[in-house]
């Protein structure tokens, strides 16, 4: 297996490495490839959770997703000349992705070095349209942590809350969260106190990290006019 | 009874026939893909459907406890329209994906120099990509249809033990016999072959390589016509296991040739979601709300 992208399979075993190994020697040689071995991944390489408490791959990449990004990483490399044929070809990825192969995608946006660029952040909106929380939460790893606006990113997170996904698949959370989530996150919770609904414990988590204001609220009935 | 339905449509089918299907017997199923009826204008719109055979529908039969599988081309009658045809540059992408056991439903309609094209792409596609093909006979000139089709898989190269030619009828048997390929009958309502008429082919040229589908769709069919034919099999004097023989192991034997059937154990679990939508109409799946 290529040293270059063992730190991005630390959950693979030898003979997936070596499966994946294969892969990698057929890119190598015919970089346009990625579109039939892509898919394929999970049958020729390794399938399953890489944390048995993660079996969908929230918090942490799946066995094949580790894989995927390996793959992608390579075709990086063979493409770092051509950049504008690498983003092209995440795109037809995720386009004919089924949503395994979506998550792939995503996982990769987020781990290849050199960070792609913004080229690819349609597919992050594109993601966080769905309900599906594996998408979800793939899509606001490092890329979406990087790239998306305060408005689109403040939106995943609650949509996060919404659909059940733990803030710890949240990239640096920490790092951007702000008053203005707060306010959404502590309107969030009052229509769920209203409607007579449990408040979930990663809401009430965030509000008791970040500080936020009543006096948010009548400037926002303001902006709705 | 364990039956594996080896071409049906189940995009076109409600719940209603999950459900009895499932108590029917039913365990697995591959759905083909095909002509929807209303003619598709832009590529565009097979990509989504080919997306709804992996995405969807697999999870759909997944909560009544049946394991879904598809199979991926463009069918013979929109093989006739330009613009169809462009589909046959994304099909290798597909043909890739997990869920796909067969090239198919590939093979004559109108018997055009169109279609002997895209068939002939096709079948090199089969070859490339490791795969099966369900080939789908025409029903009108159904014989010299079905002749041209074994011509054309012979020179193809492919070993006819990876073809199943489908929808035959006591006219088409014996050249599929003779050619070494699998053979497909689709029992319907009151076209194409019966039950009782499968029965009477069966006792004829034994049970090697026999394929039984309802076929299914939008059409009037019935999709427990597989049962029907496993109970008219017993009826006639055949056993338990030569029903066990027609309605499963020959289906898992040709398709297993893809290596990727998935037929273990599938519970039914109605609270699952797929992309976050559930088949419980305005019902939260558990934990959510």
């Amino acid at each position: 297996m290529s040293t270059l992208t063992d730190h991005l399979t630390p959950h693979l075993d030898a003979g997936a490495r070596s499966r994946l190994d294969d892969l990698v020697h057929e890119l190598d040689d015919d970089p346009d490839r990625i579109s039939v071995l892509f898919p394929a991944v999970a049958r020729r390489v390794a399938r399953g959770p890489a944390e048995s408490d993660d079996p969908d791959g929230i918090r942490h990449p799946r066995l094949e997703d580790e894989a995927r990004v390996a793959l992608l990483a390579t075709l990086a490399g063979v493409w770092r000349d051509r950049p504008e044929r690498f983003d092209r070809e995440l795109a037809d990825l995720y386009r004919y992705g089924d949503a395994d192969e979506k998550r792939g995608v995503l996982r990769a946006l987020s781990a290849i070095d050199p960070d792609p660029g913004p080229a690819s952040l349609p597919l992050v909106d594109d993601a966080l349209r769905t309900n599906d929380v594996r998408l979800v939460a793939a899509a606001l790893g490092g890329y979406g942590a990087r790239h998306l606006s305060a408005e689109s990113w403040r939106q995943g997170v609650l949509k996060c809350l919404f659909v059940g996904v733990p803030l710890a698949a949240v990239a640096r959370l920490d790092e951007r969260e702000d008053a203005e989530l707060a306010r959404m996150v502590a309107d969030y919770c009052r229509e769920r106190i209203a409607a007579g609904r449990s408040v979930p414990p990663d809401a009430s988590r965030l509000l008791e990290q970040v500080p936020w204001s009543a006096d948010d609220r009548p400037e926002r009935e303001r902006s709705r006019g | 009874m364990r039956i594996f339905d080896p071409h049906i449509h189940m995009t076109s089918r409600t719940t209603d026939d999950y459900e009895a299907m499932y108590a029917a017997g039913v365990r697995a199923l591959v759905e083909p893909a095909f002509w929807l009826g209303q003619p598709r204008t832009s590529v565009g719109s097979f990509c989504d459907y080919f997306d709804g055979l992996l995405g969807w529908e697999r999870f759909r039969a997944a909560q009544f406890g049946i394991r879904h599988h598809c199979t991926i081309a463009l069918n013979p009658k929109e093989a006739n329209d330009p613009r169809c045809v462009e589909v046959l540059d994304v099909l290798p992408r597909y043909l890739a994906k997990d869920g796909v056991v067969a090239v198919g439903e590939v093979g004559f309609d109108s018997m055009t120099a169109e279609e002997e094209k895209a068939f002939t792409h096709q079948l090199e596609l089969a070859g490339e990509h490791d795969l099966p093909v369900l080939v789908h006979t025409p029903h009108r000139d159904k014989e010299a249809g079905t002749r041209r089709t074994l011509e054309l898989v012979n020179s193809s190269g492919l070993p006819p033990e990876r073809v199943l030619v489908d929808h035959l009828n006591e006219l088409t048997v014996e050249m599929v016999a003779a050619s070494g390929c699998w053979m497909g009958f689709s029992i319907y309502p009151d076209t194409k072959m019966d039950e009782h008429r499968m029965v009477t082919i069966l006792s004829d040229f034994g049970l090697d390589r026999m394929i039984v589908n309802s076929a299914a769709d939008w059409g009037r069919s019935d999709p427990l016509k597989t049962a029907k034919t496993g109970r008219a099999m017993l009826d006639s004097g055949f056993s338990d296991d030569d029903v066990d023989h027609v309605l499963w192991r020959n289906p898992v034997a040709f398709y297993g040739q893809s290596g990727r059937l998935l037929l273990d154990e599938v519970e039914a679990e109605p609270a699952a979601t797929f992309e976050g939508n559930s088949v419980l109409r305005g019902q939260r799946p558990t934990g959510q709300e």
